[in-house]
């Protein structure tokens, strides 16, 4: 079943209007320039704290979004379909919405931040921030992903090892976990990937201070006030990176449908 | 529920009024302007606007660095209005004839409502306990408190350094921070929400504005805008809002 010809000249103009800007970036950059400009102080502590924080919120999606996926994917329950769609508001949410919601939360007058802050606790302007604000925008790419491969993987497999004797624990540990595992592998790349992109909220939230808060897509805005070309260079390393990852995920994609 | 309908039919008759007013201009003026000067050209436009039918204003704001950059990549500007000379001095190739300074601005503190922090001065911000939001050095106003804090021997240590002056007020006005360094009109157009305390000898380094016709513009139009906002009109305006005249 070949899709009729023509499709192809949209498609082109799809591709186009995803790659030229790209282009558009990379001829812009210096390759003369660029170790001079990658290698400032300011743009290393950015690259640093960008890989650090986009890691822990990495984990922490990896820790509370396995759980969700699960049971959204799994268990039956009142509220299930409302609550999914709570989770995902995030991936559609303006991310300077983000932003203030947790700034209404987690501020040092917010709903919750004012009780954490009458205990010593002060989220503002911390590394906590911006590990809090990936989380929340990225999360819901770790759940999405989990919940389809698991849904995707049909029951028999868990229902054979139950009858062979295995408990609830033993099923997902043994049977279900190492199943699901590259669709949890391309969730946790994706979640990553989107951390590292966060900035509305970061902005909004986190503030910018330089090893701190101040993470790439931050350094790239600020930079591009007193120098664009370290601004392009800088975002020159997101793209190739990005490119990466969505490159690492869309090679797990194409495999085979499991036939279950 | 009369009151109602009668209300609509009122904002009604209100719009298409507003819609029909005038014939329509046959050209329009372009102006871009630091976003500091949202209010005043506002009127100073509306005055313009009065006084040459034939002209429609179209009023672009935004950071002075942003706009700079967009003139630099050939944005359709006719018009540019800064908030400090450097930034001007980047677009110097497209500028026709000489930027006039039509305004200046100074920098102040702002704290939360009844200063509870009893800051006085810019030497109190150097207490670690205080959560201290300034500029970057990058624009304008980081410049600004940069040079400022040297001059007065003070070291600031800002617990974040925003891109915008606007983001600034944002995070003291939210409570996140103790204190900001903000431009005087940003902290007249807070209002209650800061409050406001003077740093003695700021007005001996102030930003300076300057406004000028492009190259690519109609250029009888556009010099007659920067008349509107160098003229007497035009500087009462500015004064009106909290900008210092040069």
């Amino acid at each position: 079943m070949r899709p009729p010809g023509w499709l192809w000249v949209p498609a082109a103009g799809a591709v186009l209007l995803v790659v030229v800007p790209l282009l558009g970036l990379v001829a812009e950059v210096e390759p003369g320039r660029l170790p001079e400009l990658l290698t400032t102080q300011a743009s290393i502590d950015a690259l640093l704290l960008s890989l650090r924080t986009a890691s822990a919120a990495t984990v922490v999606s990896l820790l509370l979004g396995t759980p969700l996926a699960l049971l959204l994917a799994r268990g039956r329950w009142p509220g299930q379909s409302l609550l999914r769609a709570l989770v995902l508001v995030p991936l559609v949410l303006p991310p300077v919405v983000g932003g203030l919601a947790l700034l209404l939360t987690f501020g040092r007058r917010g709903l919750l931040g004012q009780h954490l802050e009458a205990a010593g606790l002060s989220i503002s302007f911390s590394t906590t921030a911006v590990v809090l604000a990936q989380s929340f925008v990225a999360l819901p790419f770790l759940v999405l992903s989990l919940e389809g491969a698991v849904r995707g993987l049909g029951r028999r497999h868990e229902e054979v090892a139950a009858t062979l004797g295995a408990g609830p624990w033993r099923r997902l540990t043994r049977v279900t976990l190492p199943l699901v595992a590259p669709g949890l592998i391309s969730g946790c790349v994706l979640a990553f990937a989107r951390a590292l992109g966060e900035f509305g909220a970061t902005l909004t939230f986190a503030g910018s201070a330089q090893g701190r808060t101040r993470t790439l897509p931050l350094e790239i805005y600020l930079q591009r006030e007193s120098d664009p070309d370290a601004a392009v260079a800088l975002a020159l390393v997101l793209v190739v990176l990005a490119t990466g990852i969505v490159g690492t995920v869309y090679a797990r994609t194409i495999r085979p449908e499991p036939t279950a | 529920m009369r009151s109602g309908v009668t209300a609509a039919l009122v904002v009604t008759a209100l719009v298409l009024t507003a819609c029909s007013s005038g014939p329509d201009p046959e050209q329009t003026l372009r102006v871009g302007a630091a976003a500091s000067l949202q209010e005043p050209f506002e009127e100073i436009a509306e005055n313009y606007e009065a006084e040459h039918r034939h002209v429609g204003v179209e009023l672009q704001f935004a950071g002075s660095s942003d706009l700079a950059a967009q003139i630099s990549n050939g944005a359709e500007i006719d018009v540019f209005a800064s908030a400090d000379e450097e930034t001007m001095e980047r677009v110097s190739a497209d500028v026709a004839g000489e930027p006039t300074v039509f305004a200046t601005n100074t920098l102040t503190i702002v704290t939360e409502p009844g200063n509870p922090r009893g800051i006085s001065g810019l030497g109190d911000l150097e207490d670690d306990t205080l959560d201290v939001v300034t500029c970057a050095p990058q624009v304008p106003c980081g410049r600004a408190a940069e040079d400022l804090a040297r001059a007065r021997g003070v070291t600031l240590t800002p617990v974040s350094e925003e891109s915008r002056v606007t983001d600034v007020l944002a995070k003291v006005t939210s409570g996140e921070a103790d204190a900001g360094l903000v431009y005087v009109t940003d902290a007249a157009g807070a209002g209650q929400d800061v409050a406001t305390v003077p740093i003695r000898g700021a007005d001996a380094q102030p930003n300076r504005y300057p406004i000028a016709a492009l190259t690519s513009a109609p250029s009888d139009e556009a010099q007659a805008f920067v008349d509107a906002v160098t003229d007497a009109r035009g500087q009462r305006i500015l004064d009106d809002h909290g900008f210092g005249l040069p």
